[in-house]
C-alpha cells in the first residue's frame, strides 16, 4: 500500500505535458525587474541606488529583520530604477530595475558544475549560509529557509522531510529537477540534516513520477539515513501537514507547526538550492519554472533568472497562444492569475500556466445541495460549506468556531462542488476578517 | 503578447466538472429501472401517472421562480423532474389525476419554493406532496391496482391491497400470522416486484439495481441505505424471533412496501439527509426504527414515509452532533 495522508483530497487531470523536459537555460534577459518583497515576512531594503553597477549575486537588497531573506542581482549590469512596479499579485510594490550588461559575477561564486559533497561547515555556519544567500521555500510559499532551521528552544527536530511529491497537476519544474540534479539534491538534504542536527530525512515522491522514485531510491543508498517514500497520487499530497501525516502518521496539531510533531518540511527545490548556497556559494538567482498549458507550442521547463519577465519565458515556449484567457502564475489548485504578462518571475514562481478560453472561467454559482462532497474532501476535516454560509452572512463569530483558520486553501472544496460554489474564496475572506479579529482582540 | 485581456479569478483554477445536473440526471437513470418494472405490472397508467407528476413539477417549478418570485429560472437543473418521478413512484397508478397535479403543487410549492428551492427545503418535497395526498384522499391513496403483465389498460378497475396491509388487517383480525402469509406473493415475487403497491416502490431488484449505480457514480454512499435496511432486518429480525407468529420476518419487511424505494432514493435525497458518515448511519438507523415502530405498532400498515419526513426533522440536530473529525485536533504536545 502507497503511503497518503487518511482523510479527504482529491485527485485532478494530471496534465503534465511538459515532464521529462530538459531543463533549458532562458538566454540572459535584457532587463530584470527584482522585488524587494519576494518571501512570506518583511521585505526587503534596496542597498544599491540608481545608476550603481552590479555583478551577478551580489546582494542588492538585505533581509529587514529575522523573517525575510536577502536579495540579489541576478544579472550584471547597471540599476536603472528603484520605484514601485506591478508584480504577479497584481499590486505595485517596491522593486530593483537593472539593465543586463555582460555577464559578470560576484567573487567567491563557484561556478565549476562538478559535485562537491563534502561540507564540514558546523550548523550554524550551515544556517548562516543559507541566510546569506537569500533561501526561501521553493515549493510556492516562499518562507525564509534559515527561519525554519532555527528550531525554536524547547522544540526538537527529529526529522527532515524533502517534500518531492509535486502534487499540483501541470507542473513538472521539481520533478525534472530530480532527475537531473540528483545528486546534487542528495547533498543538499544531507546538508539540511546537518543543519538541524536530525539523523534521519525522508523523501516524499508521489507514484506518478516513478522514474524519480527509482533514481532517489539508488542515490539514496549512498547517502546516510535518507530514505525515499512513494506516496499516492492524491491532492494535496504535497501539503507540509499531509506529508507529514502520510510519511510519519504525525498530526500537526490545529494551529500548531511540523516542528511541534519534531518535523522540518523542506521542498526539494529548496534542497537543490541549499546545495548551491552552501557547496557553491551560489545565492538564490535563478530557479525551475515550468510553462505549460494545453495549447502551449513547446511545454518546456526553464532555469530562469529571477526578475525575468513572464512574457520572455512565454515567447520561450511558443509564445502566447490565440486562445488564451488566463494566465496563472503556480499550479492550477493553488496558483494566482496575473492579469499581465510583463511581471517579473521571483522565487516563488514554480510555474507558468496558460489556460484556453475554455478553461478560463468558472461555472455560474447553483444552490448548495448539501451534497457533502465539500466536507468529504476537506483534507482538514473542515466543513467548506458552513463556513461559506457563515462567511456570507458575515457572522465572524461562528467562522471561527467552525475552524475557518485551520484551512490550508488547497481548494479541494472548489474544486470538487457540484453547484460550483466559490467555496475558497468566501473561506479566505473569512479567514483575513477572523485573523484581524483575533490580532486586535489580542491588542 | 496580445493585448486582449485576461481573467483573473482566484484559484483553483480548474474544476471537476461535477454538477448538479449530472448528479440529478444520474438519479434519474437510476430510477429507469424501477420505472421500467411499473410499466410492466401497472401498463399505461403508471407512465401516465409518472408524466403528469413530472410535467406538473416543472410546470409548477417553472411558475413560481418566474412570476411569484420573478427570477431566473432552474427548471433545467433536473430536481424537479427527480421530485416528480419520486412523487409518481409514492402513489398508486390509479390515482386520479387531478390529485398528483395537487400533489406536485405541495411538492414544489410548499415544500421546496416556499423554503427558496433547491438546497434550502427541510423536508423530502416528494415526500411531503405524498403525505399530503395519504392524509388528504386515503381512499384513492390506498386502493391498489393489482399487478398484471402486459397490462395496456389506462385505468385498471380490478384492486387489492397490499401485502403490508393484508397482513395488518388479517392479524387486527385475529388471523394467525402463517395463514395470512400465504395469501401474499412468496418472497421471490415480492423481490422481482408482482404485489399491489405504489408504481415505483414494487420490485426490490429494479430498485437495487438503481441504487448499485448510485453508488458506482459516487451519488450516494452506501451510509443510508445500508444503515435503513440494517436497521429494519434487525429490529423485525429481533421482533420475529421473540413472537414468529405475532411479527413477520425480515424477509418479508425488506421487500414489501417502500423500505427499499425509501433507502435507496427518499432517505438519500442529499438535501435533507445530514452531511457527514455518521451522521447518516444514525439518520437511516432512526428511518428503519421509526418504519418498524409505525408497521408493527401503529395504525398505518406503511411508516416509511413518516419516518423520513420525521428524521429530515432531525438532520439539522445530527449535523450539529456529528462535525467530522477535525486534522491536528489533538491536544498539544499529544
Amino acid at each position: 500500500m502507497l503511503k497518503t495522508f487518511p482523510k479527504g483530497g482529491v485527485h485532478p487531470k494530471e496534465n503534465k505535458f511538459s515532464a521529462g523536459k530538459k531543463i533549458e537555460t532562458l538566454p540572459l534577459p535584457k532587463q530584470v525587474i527584482v522585488p524587494v518583497s519576494q518571501q512570506i515576512g518583511a521585505p526587503s531594503t534596496p542597498v544599491v541606488a540608481v545608476n550603481d553597477m552590479v555583478k551577478t549575486g551580489q546582494v542588492i537588497a538585505k533581509a529587514e529583520g529575522f523573517v525575510s531573506a536577502n536579495i540579489h542581482a541576478p544579472v550584471s549590469g547597471k540599476v536603472t530604477k528603484i520605484d514601485f512596479f506591478t508584480d504577479s499579485s497584481g499590486y505595485k510594490r517596491k522593486a530593483i530595475m537593472i539593465d543586463t550588461e555582460g555577464d559578470e559575477w560576484a567573487d567567491g561564486i563557484n561556478r565549476d558544475p562538478s559535485l562537491q559533497k563534502d561540507c564540514s561547515l558546523s550548523p550554524e555556519e550551515i544556517i548562516k549560509k543559507i541566510n546569506e544567500a537569500g533561501l526561501v521555500g521553493l515549493g510556492g510559499a516562499t518562507f525564509p529557509t534559515h527561519v525554519k532551521l532555527s528550531v525554536p528552544k524547547g522544540k526538537t527536530a527529529e526529522y527532515l522531510l524533502i517534500n518531492a511529491v509535486e502534487c499540483e497537476p501541470y507542473l513538472t519544474s521539481d520533478h525534472q529537477l530530480m532527475m537531473e540534479k540528483a545528486d546534487e539534491i542528495m547533498v543538499g538534504t544531507s546538508i539540511l540534516m546537518k543543519a538541524l542536527s536530525v539523523s534521519k530525512a525522508m523523501i516524499g515522491i508521489e507514484n506518478n513520477k516513478p522514474d524519480a522514485i527509482e533514481l532517489f531510491t539508488r542515490k539514496a543508498k549512498e547517502y546516510k539515513g535518507i530514505e525515499v517514500y512513494a506516496l499516492r497520487v492524491q491532492y494535496p499530497q504535497g501539503g507540509e501537514k499531509q506529508l507529514i501525516k502520510a510519511i510519519l502518521n504525525r498530526e500537526v496539531p490545529s494551529g500548531g507547526l511540523p516542528i511541534d510533531v519534531g518535523c522540518v518540511v523542506q521542498n526539494v527545490g529548496t534542497a537543490f538550492a541549499v546545495y548551491e548556497a552552501v557547496q557553491k556559494n551560489k545565492p538564490l538567482i535563478e530557479r525551475v519554472v515550468t510553462v505549460t498549458g494545453k495549447s502551449v507550442k513547446s511545454p518546456s521547463n526553464f532555469l530562469a533568472r529571477i526578475g525575468t519577465p513572464v512574457s520572455q519565458l512565454i515567447e520561450a515556449a511558443g509564445g502566447v497562444p490565440e486562445d488564451t484567457a488566463k494566465i496563472v502564475n503556480g499550479g492550477p489548485m493553488m496558483g494566482k492569475a496575473i492579469n499581465t504578462t510583463d511581471v517579473p518571475v521571483t522565487k516563488g514562481t514554480s510555474g507558468i500556466l496558460i489556460f484556453r478560453d475554455s478553461e478560463a472561467s468558472r461555472k455560474e454559482m447553483q444552490n448548495c445541495i448539501r451534497c457533502a462532497k465539500c466536507v468529504s474532501v476537506c483534507p482538514m476535516g473542515l466543513t467548506p460549506f458552513m463556513q461559506m454560509a457563515v462567511v456570507e452572512r458575515a457572522l465572524w463569530d461562528e467562522a471561527e468556531k467552525y475552524h475557518i483558520l485551520d484551512c490550508i486553501e488547497c481548494g479541494s472544496c472548489s474544486y470538487t462542488c457540484p453547484a460550483s460554489r466559490p467555496l475558497l474564496d468566501y473561506i479566505r475572506l473569512g479567514k483575513q476578517t477572523v485573523n484581524k479579529i483575533i490580532r486586535a482582540r489580542k491588542a | 503578447m496580445t493585448n486582449r485581456l485576461l481573467t483573473v479569478s482566484m484559484s483553483p483554477h480548474v474544476h471537476s466538472g461535477n454538477s448538479v445536473n449530472k448528479i440529478m440526471y444520474g438519479v434519474v437513470i437510476a430510477m429507469l429501472p424501477a420505472l421500467a418494472v411499473s410499466l410492466f405490472y401497472f401498463g399505461l397508467g403508471a407512465l401516465q401517472m409518472t408524466l403528469i407528476a413530472v410535467a406538473s413539477c416543472l410546470l409548477f417549478e417553472w411558475l413560481i421562480q418566474k412570476y411569484l418570485l420573478k427570477g431566473k429560472t432552474s427548471i433545467t437543473d433536473g430536481s424537479a423532474l427527480v421530485t416528480g418521478i419520486l412523487l409518481a413512484f409514492n402513489v398508486p397508478s390509479s390515482l386520479p389525476w387531478w390529485m398528483m397535479v395537487i400533489g406536485s403543487l405541495v411538492a414544489i410549492g410548499v415544500a421546496k419554493m416556499s423554503f427558496g428551492g433547491l438546497g434550502n427545503n427541510p423536508f423530502n418535497p416528494a415526500l411531503v406532496g405524498r403525505v399530503f395526498l395519504l392524509i388528504s384522499f386515503p381512499v384513492e391513496m390506498t386502493s391498489w391496482p393489482k399487478p398484471i403483465i402486459n397490462n395496456l389498460v389506462l385505468v385498471d378497475a380490478q384492486t387489492g391491497a397490499t401485502p403490508l396491509a393484508l397482513i395488518k388487517e388479517g392479524l387486527k383480525n385475529g388471523e394467525p400470522l402463517g395463514d395470512l402469509m400465504n395469501k401474499i406473493p412468496d418472497i421471490w415475487h415480492l423481490f422481482l416486484g408482482e404485489m399491489g403497491g405504489s408504481l415505483g416502490e414494487v420490485s426490490a431488484l429494479a430498485l437495487l439495481i438503481g441504487g448499485i449505480y448510485m453508488l458506482m457514480k459516487k451519488i450516494i454512499t452506501w451510509h443510508i441505505p445500508f444503515s435503513v435496511l440494517g436497521s429494519v432486518a434487525l429490529f423485525t429480525g429481533i421482533l420475529h424471533i421473540i413472537e414468529p407468529n405475532a411479527y413477520a420476518d425480515p424477509g418479508f419487511h425488506l421487500l414489501a412496501g417502500g423500505i427499499m424505494l425509501g433507502a435507496i432514493f427518499m432517505a438519500t435525497d442529499m438535501v435533507t439527509s445530514p452531511m457527514t458518515p455518521l451522521g447518516q448511519i444514525i439518520f437511516g438507523t432512526g428511518i428503519g426504527v421509526i418504519t418498524v415502530l409505525i408497521r408493527v405498532f401503529g395504525a398505518y400498515p406503511e411508516g416509511v414515509s413518516f419516518a423520513i419526513l420525521i428524521m429530515n426533522a432531525f438532520v439539522p440536530l445530527i449535523d450539529k452532533a456529528c462535525k467530522p473529525k477535525r486534522f491536528g485536533e489533538v491536544k498539544k504536545n499529544g
